[in-house]
């Protein structure tokens, strides 16, 4: 008998600080910088910018009228220091969308090689999209897919050239009145991913989606809307990555997913924003019968993430699973968590939820399970564990439970550890350094999660948990 | 030959002391027991020797080969050649047994490695893990589970052999590797440890059983009573604490058994 030894501990050493991302490029190239600031006749160049049709730039302006009355959230994070009037609302570095890395302006593709994108498509990726600031720089789809009549595109896109299919669920899912950042995202959105999976088609090699914000003071509003036809499955996974900068960058997006009965759909994220990035993100799923929706959240950089990606259970057996890793480091604030919503009978959700906090960083675990009347027959678990590196780092657990039926299983487990004393010695009484044994301890607390992802991003992310780790421990 | 020497050793705990001057020499190639009664103090030098942080030396050093270890980190004491079997193996979670073993491996091996430099070949590691498994009747599925983590008592112990056996020490300390095991599971660690210890490793055996000893006849005996060593005798001295007790130890030590602490019940 043979047994394979997975080992993934194997790094080559990277030499660089903290986050390896923080480099950018000159903009003095790029085709179009809007003005700084929010009003109404930024949000009616865009439309213009776009050339979108008037129900778009009608559903803008309405939007921009929502957010504007909304008051800022007081709970999760402070947002009271984003200043609206600072931040560049559309910027569009490149004329278009590209098919070849060959034709994509040179700063660009080099940032994106390294980034390792161009690599990572030839290996393993059906389809990748690249945004860049506003816009997406780079799009490609395997052949075989297209013809079986899979979209992938970018959202400004799938507004042009599938009208019918964008209107009938854009904006369904997570309408502007849904929270403050929903409405900003609708009234100034732009690029993000446009997916049509048909019935029955299967499609075995992740679509990823890559953003980048490169200039200073950008606000980045992609709005993504994934519709999985029934039978069918597909996974799609998004990158992100930002410059470091001392002044503040907005990240405000809007995903809406549906997941059509007997479909499987899987969204992984590994957000690496840098420490100077606002993330506030809403996203939803809505999964039929029968189906099956993930996601896969990984929350690692930003200077404060407020996310809490959302499934509503809408038929009959649909099951829907969040796994969710956050890492707070100095600086850093992660409130995430997820919500689930049994809507129909003998439906099941999982809610994994694991949080690692060091150097003073803040992570919270924030969850929502609610059942409605009459959804008879639904289970649910949820299980949140957080390990704290150091005494100055803090972690917090905010479970809300909302239950109008009586024949439903909910459990609810959480658990906080400080990295033992006992796990330390034993890891260095063979031989292993202090930083070395830490890292090697909080990798493991990972794990069964990190195991979830595909071979490549499992490598990066213990790639990144490591960087984040080093010469952290003294 | 290397010398694992101690001297005038003094160990507190939170402040209480526990060992009050331990004197031991332990030559590459010899087999030693240490016994005496719950609460001598056994574990603590164990502990001490291994550099566990909550245990303080106050007093006198620990030796290999003249360098003193007593300051060191738990990590420069191993790769000086220093194991310890634990009585109770820690729970790593996620930690696959093979990804651990090889990194601890790496740095066992190549005392100068840094971190982030080069493991020892998958190849290799792969070829000596199977090997040493397979002589512990290990299945090799173990080294894809999680170190320690749903370990039954005898896996555990197992898995403290198998570590021994890859990182080959030059001295090893067993922390009561027999206790809480069958006699079957007694028998594999005992003949796992005899296979091992060899010319190569000197062997401190902390126990309480005679079968672990049966397989590892000890050159020395040593008896510890209330923080210190009160006797020292050949293997007839075990047999003779097995059948007797430690009464007649107290008997010949009156003042030190004076200051054992009673254990409250």
């Amino acid at each position: 008998m043979s047994t394979k030894l997975d080992t993934n501990s194997e790094n080559e050493k990277v030499d660089i600080g903290d986050y390896q991302y923080g480099f950018h490029d000159p903009t003095d190239k790029y085709v179009f910088t809007g003005q700084k600031g929010l009003n109404a006749a930024v949000v009616a160049q865009i439309s213009e910018m776009k050339n979108e049709p008037a129900w778009m730039r009608d559903f803008r302006l309405k939007s921009l009228e929502i957010f504007e009355q909304k008051p800022t959230p007081q709970w999760g994070g402070n947002l009271n220091e984003i200043d609206y009037q600072s931040i560049h609302y559309f910027v569009r570095a490149s004329a278009g969308q590209e098919r070849s890395w060959e034709d994509v302006p040179d700063d660009i593709r080099k940032t994106y090689d390294r980034l390792g994108i161009p690599e990572a498509e030839k290996k393993f990726l059906s389809g990748v999209k690249a945004q860049y600031e506003s816009e997406v720089v780079y799009g490609s789809l395997q052949e075989d897919l297209a013809k079986q009549g899979v979209l992938f595109t970018d959202t400004d896109s799938a507004l042009k050239d599938h009208p019918e299919l964008f209107r009938e669920y854009f904006g369904k899912i997570i309408p502007p009145d849904d929270n403050k950042y929903a409405a900003l995202n609708s009234a100034v959105w732009s690029g993000g991913s446009f997916v049509y999976v048909p019935p029955g088609v299967h499609i075995e090699f992740p679509l990823q989606a890559y953003f980048r914000i490169n200039s200073e003071n950008m606000g980045q509003f992609e709005r993504t809307l994934v519709i999985v036809d029934e039978g069918a499955s597909c996974h799609y996974v998004e990158g992100c990555t930002a410059p470091t900068y001392s002044s503040n960058s907005l990240h405000s997006a809007v995903v809406e997913i549906i997941v059509k009965r007997g479909g499987r759909f899987r969204y992984t994220t590994i957000q690496n924003w840098s420490n100077n990035v606002y993330n506030l993100v809403t996203k939803r799923a809505h999964a039929y019968e029968d189906s099956l929706m993930e996601w896969v959240d990984g929350n690692l950089g930003s200077k404060l993430t407020m996310k809490y990606p959302a499934i509503f259970l809408m038929g009959e057996g649909a099951r829907g699973e969040t796994l969710s890793i956050a890492f707070a480091g100095k600086g850093q604030h992660q409130d995430a968590g997820a919500k689930m919503v049994h809507c129909a009978p003998n439906t099941s959700s999982r809610i994994i939820s694991k949080s690692i906090s060091k150097d003073g960083g803040r992570s919270s675990y924030r969850g929502l399970v609610k059942v409605d009347p009459e959804a008879h027959g639904c289970k649910s678990n949820v299980v949140c564990d957080a390990l704290l590196l150091d005494p100055k780092s803090r972690s917090d657990t905010y479970p809300y439970i909302e239950i109008e039926d009586n024949d439903v299983a909910i459990e609810h487990e959480a658990s906080v550890s400080k990295i033992g004393e006992e796990q330390l010695f034993y890891l260095m009484s063979r031989g292993l350094t202090e930083a070395e044994a830490s890292s090697m301890i909080v990798t493991g607390f990972i794990e069964p999660l990190v195991k979830e992802l595909p071979m490549e991003y499992a490598v990066e992310m213990n790639r990144l948990i490591e960087l984040q780790m080093e010469g952290s421990i003294g | 030959m290397s010398l694992l020497k101690i001297s005038d050793l003094h160990v507190s705990v939170t402040g209480t002391p526990i060992l009050k001057g331990v004197n031991l020499e332990i030559n590459q190639g010899e087999v030693h027991a240490l016994m005496g009664p719950n609460g001598s103090g056994k574990s603590t030098l164990a502990y001490a020797m291994a550099g566990h942080p909550s245990y303080e030396i106050t007093k006198g050093k620990i030796e290999i080969d003249g360098t003193n270890i007593s300051e060191l980190d738990p990590n420069e004491r191993a790769r000086l050649g220093l194991f310890l079997a634990f009585q109770y193996p820690v729970v790593i979670p996620g930690v696959k047994v093979a990804d651990f073993l090889r990194h601890a491996m790496s740095n066992v091996r190549n005392p100068d490695r840094k971190e982030g430099e080069k493991l020892i070949p998958m190849r290799e590691f792969r070829k000596e893990l199977r090997d040493q498994m397979s002589e512990l009747g290990m299945d090799l599925e173990m080294a894809r589970r999680y170190l320690n983590e749903g370990f039954s008592g005898g896996e555990k112990k197992r898995m403290e052999i198998l570590q021994l056996a890859m990182l080959k020490p030059k001295f090893a300390v067993l922390d009561e590797t027999d206790s809480g095991l069958d006699s079957d599971a007694v028998k594999v660690v005992s003949e796992g440890l005899s296979r091992l210890a060899g010319a190569e490793m000197g062997v401190l055996i902390i126990t309480h059983h005679e079968r672990l000893l049966e397989f590892n006849q000890p050159q020395f005996t040593h008896v510890m009573l209330a923080g210190r060593i009160v006797e020292t005798g050949d293997a007839s001295l075990a047999a003779e604490l097995h059948e007797h007790g430690y009464s007649s130890v107290r008997e010949r030590h009156p003042d030190v058994a004076a200051e054992e602490v009673v254990e409250a019940v």
